[in-house]
């Protein structure tokens, strides 16, 4: 893969680059409905529950006919909504959604590009689906939705600061804002993996990005014994799938992010256990990730705003540049 | 200090977390709530009204119908206001059997309450929690009367149907399983740090507001008032079994929460010793004339509800039918609280708050 | 049908019955069974239980009906009348009887209400309470018809005074009496536990009572209530609208003289 990106842009190169692109983009997809159909059934195991298993074999093609559904469903606009900002708003929150899986390593060959920005990049792209987000609770012209937005909007400000600065530890033990070379700093043990040395930019990253997610316990935009369902209220069919979509790309993209970031990547988590493929473990760990997402699903009830918010400034942001602080001062005494 | 427009929003009457059709408007200062107007009536069906024209025991089936999260009990108070009237004698066997029925839903309605409260919160699991070990508390009311949520079970004098073989054998069953269950609610709940901050110093009044605005059950008990019908003006047999009443001090969600779930554990106790003192054989049906005629006059009868005081009034002008029945519906009088309560809270806390409040909606519109 | 079920009907009307008074009761049921098979053997058929039980409303119980004549009707009509008579007089002689064994005694709480109308008197007004007595079946509570003018003065004295205390009002009912409406408060205190039930009456016309709400904040919605559903205006309330019904609904259903608009119902 790296070296296709180094040659300069033939039609063919070009052919094999959008070849891919399809290929990943039907990847993200497949994940998108088995992830779906993987948290109905864990969350349903958890609840004492059965999950999906009428649709084909164990249900497995449970998320396939509901996504069918939402395909044929009548696509509501309501009338004294903002027409083409309501149209725009999920396209706003997918497209970056979807971009910034780019720069995210599999494999130390398995890449689409090697930015060196890829975590600022990350962090920037990001940040337009709250675009998307206030956009349509907006557009809605739903009092709800615009709470939801709003709620949104608050949210994503507060804990993008967080999420981005618990990070600036790795960065600096690194040296670069380039995924593959984070990875590739970290060695085939456990212990080499930027998690224990990082610990606290580790459980700061770690909610801050499950409240990026909007997911339990920090769901408030989409709160729905609040807001009924937030920012999407007035949405239905497809364009609602959008978000829906956008959301769950997110949660891939958290997943790899925070496995590349601080599990390690590809690596091994020991030493002797190098002969599995590196593509294994990092799909090993990426799928520890989502089952942590769902996990907190299952058991947390959700935070409150006004918590929420002096949790984000007076803890995450405090205890992420104490990180910042602490990992200076190690470089400073013991690494130069 | 910035100002933002005022926004008006109507929480309800479709709404996930008002708990059926009721409705609250609000207004709105950015999340902050200036004002609360509850309206309601979507849910009346004038069960007031149609019971003038019903004889007694045709009334019956439409109490189940206005907490029908709770029905046993409120077959109860109509029963045993009639039977106060007529001075009816019951039979052991049938006080028993109404007693374990009225326990059992005082559990399940608890039940119902923690789901659907955890839920409301954000918590999805409880929900299902609670269901699955109610419905062993349904198959149980299923098995006595054939219902599962509207029982019709009480009758003027006694019960409908006897408990059918093995039945308190279940019931025996039953409350060790249930102990254990408690306990798994508080492990997975009751320490959680999410929850605690959610609940703990919301919806706060005193003991004087409590009872100026009339409330009871847990709502009135969390201030530390010592108010149970069921120790205080005895009613069934209450009064031969040994149970504490949990009791609150500082009058906020977290007390309510805690004082039901322990409620839930004193239940356990009291269908421990009834089913120990169940009699193993007898009348399920007092002596009762045909036609059910109470002398003229009236009453009023009230007993601890899961949710509070509910109370039947009567005044009958000796026709077989009631001159006038009214309803004191606990769910109803303890919502007058609310818009008090919910004056300077966000969004957020008007969910907590409610749903600490326990309504049913079928009980508030009667 | 037996002998034992039709006497059911006298049940109701029994009170507290001392061993005396059952042993009166006893002979006069005794007595009414005679005087009623008396009748039966004089209208001379097995026939006459059947319009005798029409004729009482006694619910269950399925005449067999023949094709009658005309006479033979007469003569059931009759022999019905002698016995529905036979039977009251016999009712009539059982609670006289019951009278005379045993003197009603007088209820635990009556002391209590002599002394709360004692209080009402000198506090209030001479006139201020209109009726009283003791609601024996419901755990002896003591009730008290409250004279309308007065009543507001009255509700504050029975939650401050520190011989009531009733700060907790725990129901209010309204009623329609056809001959006048009536709102009935029933209230405790939570210190002393001492129950008092308050009735106060108003003409039906202009039906009006003084609101209670500044004094219990419980009052609130079920005046509310009450306005909705029988017409009875609060005045003094904060908020006095209708609460069930939709804003725009005609007529107050609990009253017994409303008439349904809808044509559906």
């Amino acid at each position: 893969m790296g070296a296709w990106l180094q040659e300069s842009l033939t039609w063919t190169n070009f052919a094999i680059f959008l070849a891919w692109s399809i290929v990943f983009l039907f990847i993200v997809l497949g994940f998108v409905t088995y992830a779906i159909y993987y948290e109905r059934k864990v969350i349903g195991w958890m609840q004492g529950r059965i999950g999906p298993n009428r649709v084909g074999p164990f249900g497995l093609f449970q998320t396939v006919a509901d996504i069918l559904k939402l395909l044929i469903k009548e696509d509501t606009i309501p009338r004294k909504a903002d027409r083409w900002l309501f149209i725009l708003a999920p396209v706003i929150t997918y497209v970056p959604a979807f971009a910034v899986l780019v720069t995210i390593p599999y494999t130390n060959s398995l890449y689409f590009t090697d930015l060196n920005v890829g975590l600022l990049y990350y962090g920037a792209l990001s940040c337009i689906s709250t675009i998307g987000i206030i956009l349509g609770g907006w557009a809605s012209n739903n009092k709800y939705s615009l709470l939801g937005g709003m709620r949104s909007a608050a949210q994503m400000i507060s804990y993008e600061i967080p999420l981005v600065i618990s990070v600036v530890g790795v960065i600096m033990v690194s040296g670069s804002l380039s995924l593959r070379t984070i990875v590739n700093g970290q060695g085939d043990a456990f212990w080499q993996w930027n998690f224990l040395p990082q610990i606290i930019g580790f459980v700061v990253f770690i909610i801050a990005a499950v409240s990026e997610l909007n997911r339990t316990p920090f769901d408030l935009p989409e709160a729905e014994s609040e807001l009924v369902a937030g920012y999407h209220v007035e949405y239905s069919g497809f364009r609602f799938a959008f978000f829906m979509l956008a959301e769950y790309v997110y949660m891939f993209a958290i997943a790899s992010l925070t496995t590349v970031l601080f599990l390690g990547g590809w690596h091994a988590p020991l030493p002797f256990l190098t002969f599995i493929p590196g593509v294994i473990w990092f799909i090993l760990k990426f799928t520890f990730c989502v089952f942590f997402l769902f996990w907190l699903r299952a058991t947390m009830p959700r935070i409150r705003v006004d918590q929420l918010m002096s949790f984000g400034w007076k803890v995450l942001l405090p205890l992420s540049l104490l990180n910042v602080f602490i990992t200076a001062i190690y470089m400073e005494l013991f690494i130069k | 200090m910035i100002r933002t427009e005022e926004l008006l929003l109507n929480v309800g009457p479709q709404h996930p977390s008002t708990h059926g059709v009721f409705r609250i408007v609000v207004k709105l200062d950015g999340e902050v709530i200036k004002e609360a107007t509850p309206v309601m009536g979507y849910l009346h069906r004038g069960t007031e009204k149609l019971a003038e024209d019903l004889n007694y025991t045709q009334i019956i089936p439409y109490t189940d119908r206005m907490d029908y999260v709770s029905a046993m009990t409120n077959n109860y108070v109509l029963v045993d206001a009639v039977e106060k009237m007529m001075q009816l004698e019951i039979p052991e066997r049938a006080e028993f059997l109404r007693l374990i029925v009225m326990e059992l839903q005082r559990l399940a309605s608890h039940m119902v309450w923690w789901g659907t409260y955890l839920l409301d919160i954000g918590a999805m699991s409880p929900f299902l929690y609670a269901f699955r070990d109610r419905e062993i508390i349904i198959d149980l009311f299923n098995e006595l009367c054939g219902a599962r949520l509207t029982y019709n079970y009480m009758r003027v004098g006694g019960v409908k149907w006897d408990a059918p073989t093995g039945w308190i054998d279940k019931v025996r069953e039953f409350i060790p399983y249930m102990k254990k269950k408690l306990v798994e609610y508080d492990n997975l709940v009751s320490g959680n740090e999410i929850f605690l901050q959610r609940i703990i110093g919301v919806g706060k009044y005193d003991a004087q507001t409590a009872i100026d605005y009339g409330l009871s059950g847990a709502n009135l008990r969390c201030t530390g008032v010592n108010w149970d019908l069921r120790k205080n003006e005895p009613y069934s047999i209450y009064d031969r079994f040994d149970f504490d009443v949990p009791l609150g001090t500082n009058g906020d969600c977290y007390d309510r929460y805690v004082i039901r779930m322990e409620e839930m554990r004193q239940t356990l106790r009291i269908l421990e010793q009834a089913i120990e003192q169940f009699p193993k054989d007898g009348e399920i049906m007092g002596k009762v004339p045909r036609v059910i005629r109470p002398p003229a006059g009236e009453i009023y009868a009230r007993i601890e509800s899961p949710r509070g005081e509910i109370g039947a009034y009567i005044v009958s002008k000796g026709k077989a039918e009631p001159y006038r029945l009214k309803f004191r519906r606990p769910s109803f009088v303890n919502l007058q609280i609310l818009p008090k309560l919910l004056v300077g809270e966000t969004m957020t806390n008007l969910i907590t708050i409610l749903g600490g409040v326990d309504i049913v909606v079928g009980e508030v519109d009667c | 049908m037996s002998d034992e079920q039709e006497v059911k009907p006298d049940k109701p009307e029994r009170k507290i019955m001392t061993p005396e008074e059952r042993e009166a009761k006893v002979k006069a049921a005794a007595e009414a069974r005679a005087a009623r098979e008396r009748a039966k053997a004089e209208a001379g058929g097995g026939d006459v239980p059947a319009p005798e039980a029409a004729a009482d409303g006694a619910a269950g119980a399925t005449p067999e009906r023949k094709v009658l004549t005309d006479e033979e009707k007469e003569a059931k009509v009759k022999a019905a009348a002698e016995a529905r008579a036979a039977r009251a007089k016999a009712k009539e002689e059982a609670e006289a009887a019951a009278a005379e064994a045993a003197p009603k005694e007088p209820s635990h709480n009556q002391p209590r209400l002599d002394h709360a109308i004692a209080i009402l008197k000198e506090k209030i007004a001479e006139d201020v309470v209109e009726e009283s007595s003791i609601n024996e079946n419901n755990n002896h509570l003591p009730t008290l018809t409250i004279k309308n003018e007065h009543w507001y003065t009255c509700a504050e004295l029975l939650k401050h005074d520190p011989e009531f205390q009733c700060d907790y009002l725990r129901n209010v009912s309204g009623a329609d009496h056809e001959t006048h409406m009536e709102v009935v408060y029933h209230m405790v205190s939570i210190t002393t536990q001492h129950e008092y039930c308050i009735r106060v009456k108003t003409d039906r016309d202009q039906p009006s009572v003084d609101s209670v709400t500044p004094i219990w904040q419980t009052a609130n919605w079920n005046e509310r209530e009450i306005y909705d559903l029988l017409g009875i205006a609060f005045p003094g309330h904060p908020d006095l609208r209708r609460i069930m019904m939709s804003d725009d609904w005609v007529g107050h259903p609990l009253r017994k003289d409303y008439v349904p608009l809808d044509s559906e119902v």
